[in-house]
Formats: C-alpha cells, sequence, structure tokens
C-alpha cells in the first residue's frame, strides 16, 4: 500500500538548472561489488524455496492427470456451488468496502472532528486481528444462541450466522481497511486546490466528487477493490466459523480445500487451490500492470 | 501489504502540498463537518460499530463475565498457555528473519537492476493475496510428507515459523521498498568521496532512514503472524502442545461449544493486535513530525 502511495507523490526528478548539470546517477548503475551479486542470488534464492517452487508444485500437482482433476471439480455441483457462492459474496463484501472504504477516506482526510485520530487507528484494527476472533465475534453478536443482536434478528426471520449474510459480514469484515488505506494518502497527495476551483465555479459537492476527486483517486481505488477481492474470495478462518460449513450451502470455496484434503481427495484439493491460486495471481498481475500507468499520471 | 503510511523523506512535489497543510499552526475547529458530510460520518460509524467495534467489545465482555480468576485460569492452562508461547515465540523470530530478510530483498528489488527482476516483484505480493488455507496446501507440496527436496517439516514445530515466513513476507519489504526509493544518493556518494566503506555508510547513512519502516513492517508481520490460522490448518498438523498455535486452540474451543475459553483466549490475541496498532500510530507520528 505505501508503494501506491509512494508512485503518486515519485514525480519525475527536477530537471537539471541550466542544462551543464549531469544527470542525475542512479545508484543502481554504479558497478557491482561481489556483494551485490550475493545480495541478490540469496534474494532469489529465498523466495524462490518459499514462495515460486512450492506455487509451481501446486501447478503440477493439479495437472498430474492432465486435466482430469480440474474437469472432475466442474462436474461436482457441490464444488460448482460452492465457487458460485465465494464469487457473490467476495463482489458483495468487495462493493461494500468500496463505498465504505471511498467516505471514510474522504471524512478522514477532508473533514475535522472529535475522535478523529482513534479513528483513523481502529480503522486499520482488522487487519491485524485474528479470522477466527473475527469469526467468533460476529457468531457472539449474531448468533441465535448469544444474547446480542442474534435473537431480535431471528424473530424477524434474518439469520446472519450459519448463513450468507454471515458471510458477507466476514468477509467485509477481513477486507475492511484495503480500500482506505490505498485512497487516504492519495487524498492527501492530490490537496484540495482543484476541488475549491470547482466549488467557486458553481460546482456542487456531488458534481464536484464525480468530477475532480474520482478521477484523481481512481487507481487508488481499483488497486484497494483489487486486493480486496484477492483477500474476500481467500477469506478462511472467519468463514469457517461463522459459516457452519453446511454442504452445498454455506460452503466456501476455500473450506471445501480443507474439506478435501482432510478427506484424503488431494486432487480435488489441488484442483481447486489451484483454481483459487489463479484468481489471486491474476489479481496481483492485474495490480501490477496497473501500477506504471499510475505512475505516468 | 504494507498498511501504514510511513511518509518517505523528501520529494519535491508532495513538499509544498504537505507544508501548505502543517505551516500555519492555525488552532483548528474541533469540527468542520457539514450536515452532509456529517449524515455520511453517521452512517459509516454505525456500520463499522455494527460490523467491527460491537462484536469486537462483545468478545471482551464474554471474556470478562466470568470474572478475573476465571480468565486467568483459561489462559495459563497448560495446553492454551503453550499454544500462546509458540505462537508469540514464532512469530519473534519470524519477525527477526523478515527484518534481515525483507530490508534485503527491498534493496535488491531497488538497487539491483537483473532480468527477472519484475518477476521477483509479482512473487513478493503473492502470500498476500494467496487464500491462507491454498498458502498452506502450497507450503506442504514443497516441505510436506513427499517433499521432493527430502526436508519434511509438516506436523513439526518449525513448520509454523514456515508459515509465518510465507504469509508475512511482503510486510517488511513493502513498508522498505519505497522509502529507500526516495533517499538521496547525494549523501551516500559525499560519505563515500569521505573515506568511508559501505558498511559505514549502510549503518550511518541509510540504516537511520529506514528504521521507522523497518519498524512499522515488524510490527506488522509480528501482528500478522500471531493470528495466522488458515495455513497452519493443514501444514502444521495441529498437536496439542506441539504444533497447536493459539488460533487453532481458540477454533477447537468454539467447536467445543466453549464460547467462554474462545473468548479469553481472543481477548488475549485482541491486546496484541491493539499493541501493534499504538505503536504503528506512534512511530507515523514520529516519522511525520521530523519529516
Amino acid at each position: 500500500m505505501a508503494e501506491t502511495q509512494t508512485l503518486v507523490q515519485a514525480q519525475p526528478p527536477a530537471p537539471p538548472q541550466g542544462g551543464a548539470a549531469p544527470p542525475r546517477r542512479r545508484p543502481s548503475r554504479r558497478r557491482k561489488g561481489p556483494l551485490a551479486y550475493l545480495l541478490r542470488v540469496v534474494v532469489i534464492a529465498y523466495l524462490f524455496f518459499l514462495v515460486a517452487w512450492p506455487l509451481a508444485l501446486v501447478a503440477t500437482n493439479t495437472f498430474d492427470d492432465g486435466f482430469a482433476s480440474l474437469e472432475g471439480i466442474f462436474d461436482d455441483p457441490d464444488v460448482v456451488t460452492a465457487l458460485q457462492l465465494t464469487a457473490v459474496c467476495a463482489v458483495i463484501a468487495v462493493v461494500i468496502n468500496t463505498v465504505f472504504g471511498v467516505g471514510m477516506s474522504l471524512l478522514l482526510v477532508r473533514y475535522e472532528f472529535p475522535g478523529k485520530r482513534a479513528l483513523s487507528a481502529l480503522v486499520d484494527l482488522p487487519l491485524s486481528v485474528s479470522p477466527v476472533v473475527v469469526g467468533l465475534a460476529l457468531v457472539l453478536v449474531y448468533g441465535g444462541r448469544g444474547d446480542w443482536f442474534g435473537p431480535t434478528l431471528e424473530s424477524f426471520g434474518i439469520q446472519v450466522i450459519y448463513a450468507n449474510l454471515g458471510i458477507i459480514m466476514a468477509t467485509a469484515f477481513v477486507a475492511l481497511p484495503l480500500v482506505i488505506r490505498e485512497v487516504v494518502p492519495v487524498l492527501h497527495e492530490i490537496g484540495t486546490e482543484q476541488e475549491q476551483a470547482a466549488r467557486s465555479l458553481g460546482a456542487n459537492a456531488v458534481q464536484t466528487f464525480w468530477r475532480i476527486t474520482l478521477p484523481a483517486i481512481k487507481w487508488a481505488v481499483v488497486y484497494g477493490v483489487v486486493l480486496s477481492l484477492a483477500r474476500s474470495l481467500g477469506e478462511f478462518g472467519a468463514v469457517k466459523v461463522v459459516s457452519g460449513n453446511v454442504l452445498g450451502e454455506t460452503r466456501t470455496a476455500t473450506l471445501v480445500v480443507e474439506e478435501k484434503y482432510l478427506n484424503f481427495d488431494q486432487a480435488g484439493a489441488y484442483a481447486v487451490a489451484f483454481l483459487l491460486a489463479m484468481v489471486s495471481v491474476a489479481c496481483i498481475v492485474v495490480v501490477a500492470l496497473i501500477r506504471p500507468k499510475h505512475d505516468e499520471r | 501489504m504494507t498498511t501504514t503510511h510511513v511518509e518517505p523523506g523528501h520529494e519535491p512535489g508532495a513538499e509544498r502540498t504537505r507544508r501548505a497543510e502543517r505551516t500555519p499552526r492555525r488552532p483548528r475547529p474541533s469540527s468542520t463537518l457539514t450536515p452532509a458530510s456529517g449524515l455520511g460520518l453517521g452512517v459509516a460509524m454505525i456500520w463499522f460499530s455494527l460490523l467491527v467495534l460491537i462484536p469486537l467489545c462483545a468478545v471482551i465482555i464474554t471474556a470478562s463475565q466470568g470474572g478475573w480468576a476465571a480468565f486467568w485460569t483459561t489462559i495459563t492452562n497448560d495446553q492454551t498457555s503453550h499454544a500462546i508461547r509458540l505462537t508469540v515465540f514464532s512469530a519473534v523470530i519470524v519477525t527477526l528473519v523478515n527484518i534481515v530478510m525483507g530490508t534485503m530483498i527491498a534493496w535488491v528489488l531497488v538497487r539491483d537492476r537483473f532480468p527477472g527482476k519484475a518477476a521477483l516483484e509479482v512473487l513478493i505480493d503473492i502470500p498476500f493475496a494467496l487464500p491462507t488455507i491454498v498458502a498452506g496446501l502450497v507450503l506442504l507440496s514443497l516441505y510436506g510428507q513427499d517433499s521432493p527436496l527430502g526436508i519434511e517439516v509438516a506436523n513439526t514445530p518449525a513448520s509454523v515459523v514456515l508459515a509465518f515466513l510465507f504469509v508475512t513476507l511482503p510486510f517488511v519489504v513493502r513498508m522498505v521498498q519505497p522509502v529507500l526509493e526516495e533517499l538521496e544518493g547525494d549523501v551516500e556518494e559525499a560519505a563515500a568521496s569521505l573515506g568511508a566503506g559501505k558498511f559505514t555508510i549502510f549503518r550511518r547513512i541509510i540504516l537511520p532512514s529506514l528504521t521507522p519502516a523497518i519498524a512499522a513492517g515488524a510490527a506488522l508481520s509480528f501482528a500478522r503472524g500471531v493470528s495466522e490460522y488458515g495455513s497452519l490448518v493443514l501444514l502444521s498438523g495441529n498437536l496439542p502442545f506441539s504444533t497447536e498455535v493459539t488460533s487453532v486452540r481458540m477454533l477447537s474451543s468454539i467447536e467445543n461449544d466453549n464460547i467462554p475459553a474462545a473468548a479469553s483466549v481472543a481477548t488475549v490475541l485482541l491486546a496484541i493486535s491493539l499493541a501493534v496498532i499504538v505503536v504503528l500510530d506512534l512511530i507515523q507520528r514520529r516519522v511525520a513530525s521530523r519529516g
């Protein structure tokens, strides 16, 4: 996250005055000593053994017997239901988080109000809370057997825990700060001059937002949305606690991976895991492609 | 990846805006909310409270209902305290490794140039986006039973460290990288021309500017490690007194319908998360006031 913000801030270095000054030498173009090569090798080896090789093995395990295991999971109606459920819940959670995130970012950056500092710190809390704690917290408050809102909601016929609503809430909880973390630095950076100009020329608040503010923060929003989507599709711990893991009803894709692996259906587990991994790698690549455009702005 | 906004030192463009915000130390009005934005804040706060604040308070209230003695008995229970010790110990080791490796990776990504560097950039982000259960499966395929490497760590305490290393990989890297990119080469060149060796330059010139970013990244990776659950489910085997971490312990309490015990352990984890948030806030403020 911090890097987007710097990418936005990183403007081309000021042109040398008078043209006589030599172009600034980037340190990376300096002659490299043996230390640089040693560092490079250590870093590549570390990433290879920690990320690249294991990830590649999942792909090879999936295609051990051709496309059979991938086709197998698409023939299984329970897995297809799980994939659909995951996609629907993730999209709803991302939409909620995007609206909430952009709104909250505007409030935190453009306005002053008592308690702002505490709120700004608390908004980060979901990132460092264990997913199991998230699940437990939601079950306590919205569970039908708790003494908080659960029984009242259920008397109105609204079931949260062990239902899709609970999955959406758990997903929204864990991905809550991602959009805010992207948008806040950019909002700080663009300043208020253009917005004030628009306002003084007669634009109302809504017009200013759509014409001036949103275009300026759009890449930060897209980046936040892609990260939230990856995070939401992959949520496991919190969903496991709140969903009840009912086959064909509230079992999400990540729960299918665990279930299949524990039931010795390794091929199925690897196939679903491969699908999920592909989606998250795709998200990361999309983000990597967005970045340069972001920079040229 | 990284979540905190550590302001890198000096960028020509940003300087103007930021100074404009800071220098005229006029006493700010306590609230600049318009009716419309006030309404927005109200709606946002209601949602935030319903989703985050009330449920987290419910955890603490449930834990406190049994009184201090019950809380203390629960968390000092042999199995639970072993799980907490293992989690914190592994998270500390991983944080130390991340401080060194994360800084090295950021250094190579910023200062070195070689074909395939873009691929490394993508690799760094993958652990953040990969579903944690898939991360566990991924690690199991290389370090599990029929490991092609011959290294089998599954079901041993080392697997906890391995899983933490994987999921916390991006934090220090992504905090340090932007700060390193913003560092001016001039000071280093001046130091070198005055006869400073490479290590002296690194220790005296570069490291001090990186310290806040490294600290923020370390705090995040510690918090993430302590709260990790998904990647361990398949990898660690969840053996009591051996590889069972706090989150797993909590989940088995929930599944055994021992909600008060789960809430007590959750409170300990929440206290750690809150401490990390406070540390991050302090680091940010220190950097901002210095910048």
